[in-house]
């Protein structure tokens, strides 16, 4: 197996040759998916947590739409993001397609349901264990999220990672509306499945390799400040 | 007594409060008033209602049908639990984090002089006064349960509340813990705080109660002075209840 075209020896001639166009890649990919989960955290946080705390009519609905989502196909996602970027459709004249920016949508629509989901479940745990304390304290629902997030920071660390496995994972979503263009869009993923069609097995093999130790050490890096804190805190 | 007088608390009362919940009354209407600055001591047997009733008197829930309110000025509150609901973070961490929330909520009642002096050492009396100062920065939920309680206590105690709930504070705890707890609570009412505490211990009911308040199934019974009440009560079930028996 040890032969020069095998998958772990071109995985290691890469990462030891640091091509400049592997390290574009590898970067625009780390980028692209980043600040996605940082987006969609920014926004799924709050939302989680609200849907966790409210009773409205149509909750269990808005719920079952939310955990659906969680499978919502990239492919889907970036067909979607590419008829609202495309010249004739309603976003056309930002000129996006194409673009990184395109991407980080992309990424973000597929990231956004489950950060959201998982985290409407933990706070909604803690929020049983926290209601009657904070409500005696005389905080309001809204003034209740920031506690209750920051509260569940170990968990909530855990569901943004698994958002984040699904960005840097998925092909679809950033192959349409990014392009896989050179130099401009071509992250990855995306380079694993050309190389893949040009038949360069032992080359898209080598890039999957690089991908899952990069994933595997922000995994390992997220764990460890998390054990740490947790180490603290109790 | 202190030279400096609270101003007076003003009277809680219930006008035929009830709580139903699926079908099943837990409390039946209930008129009730507690008024001064005294310890109500609320007594009666697992599930007679006792958390309830602190429930619907500290607002944590509104009652089903008739009504639970303050006449004048609803007071500052506080409320202690059976089992302390304590944030995870450092214990010092939980008292500044009532100070913060306390300052944006009630800032004209904030008087204590929080700009001369740093919330953190504000926290820090408080943990020394009730004996935790040396578990400051130890995660409280790490704590043992004579601790966590009297981190409770240490937090209600930042909140300066003119009525303070106990809803059986030491059911969980051992004879010392017990002793702290109950002194924190003397503490409390020397400074002018009401009291209203639940419990189920005779014992303890003896040594705290001014007044006590007796339930039974959802029924107030009784609503009197300690010495009459431990005395002469006056219905079958809470005399019974003073002599040991099984009332339920």
């Amino acid at each position: 197996m040890l032969t020069s075209d095998n998958a772990f020896s071109t995985a290691l001639a890469l990462i030891l040759s640091m091509d400049s166009a592997l390290i574009s890649i590898v970067m625009l990919s780390l980028q692209v998916s980043l600040m996605a989960v940082v987006i969609a955290s920014l926004l799924a946080l709050p939302l989680g947590a609200a849907l966790a705390l409210w009773r409205f009519p149509g909750r269990n609905a808005v719920i079952i739409v939310l955990n659906a989502l969680m499978g919502l196909p990239p492919v889907v996602a970036g067909l979607c993001v590419y008829l609202l970027l495309s010249r004739a459709g309603p976003l056309g004249s930002w000129g996006l397609l194409f673009t990184p920016t395109a991407m980080v949508i992309a990424q973000v629509i597929l990231v956004l349901p489950i950060i959201a989901a998982l985290t409407r479940q933990q706070i909604e745990t803690l929020h049983g264990e926290y209601a009657e304390q904070l409500q005696s304290l005389g905080l309001t629902r809204p003034r209740m999220i920031p506690t209750l997030l920051w509260d569940a920071r170990f968990g909530l660390l855990t569901v943004i990672l698994a958002g984040f496995g699904r960005a840097s994972a998925e092909v679809g979503a950033v192959m349409i509306v990014g392009g896989n263009i050179d130099g401009v869009t071509r992250v990855m993923t995306t380079s694993i499945v050309l190389e893949t069609s040009k038949g360069n097995l032992p080359m898209a093999l080598g890039l999957g390799i690089i991908l899952l130790i990069l994933v595997t050490m922000i995994n390992a890096i997220a764990h460890m400040i998390g054990e740490t804190a947790k180490k603290r805190l109790g | 007594m202190n030279a400096s007088q609270p101003p007076p608390v003003a009277t809680l009362a219930f006008d035929g409060a009830a709580f139903t919940h699926r079908g099943h009354t837990l409390l039946k209407p209930t008129t009730l008033r507690l008024s001064g600055c005294q310890r109500t001591l609320i007594m009666g047997p697992n599930g007679a209602g006792k958390s309830l009733l602190m429930r619907l008197a500290h607002g944590l829930l509104p009652p089903t049908s008739g009504a639970v309110g303050w006449q004048g000025t609803a007071p500052t509150q506080a409320m202690v639990f059976q089992r302390p609901v304590l944030l995870r973070r450092s214990a010092l961490d939980n008292l500044t984090y009532v100070l913060a929330i306390n300052k944006t909520l009630r800032p004209a009642l904030n008087r204590t002089a929080g700009h001369s002096i740093s919330r953190k050492a504000q926290a820090m009396q408080a943990l020394d006064k009730f004996g935790l100062a040396h578990l400051a920065q130890r995660p409280a939920r790490v704590l043992s349960g004579g601790e966590q309680q009297r981190l409770a206590l240490a937090r209600a105690w930042l909140l300066n509340p003119q009525v303070l709930f106990l809803d059986e504070p030491t059911s969980a705890l051992d004879p010392a813990a017990i002793k702290a707890v109950e002194d924190a609570v003397l503490e409390f009412h020397r400074r002018g705080t009401r009291i209203v505490m639940s419990t189920h211990d005779l014992h303890q009911a003896r040594r705290l109660a001014d007044d006590v308040v007796f339930l039974h199934n959802g029924h107030l019974l009784e609503h009197t002075l300690a010495k009459q009440f431990f005395s002469a009560p006056a219905s079958r079930e809470a005399s019974a209840f003073i002599r040991g028996e099984l009332v339920w």
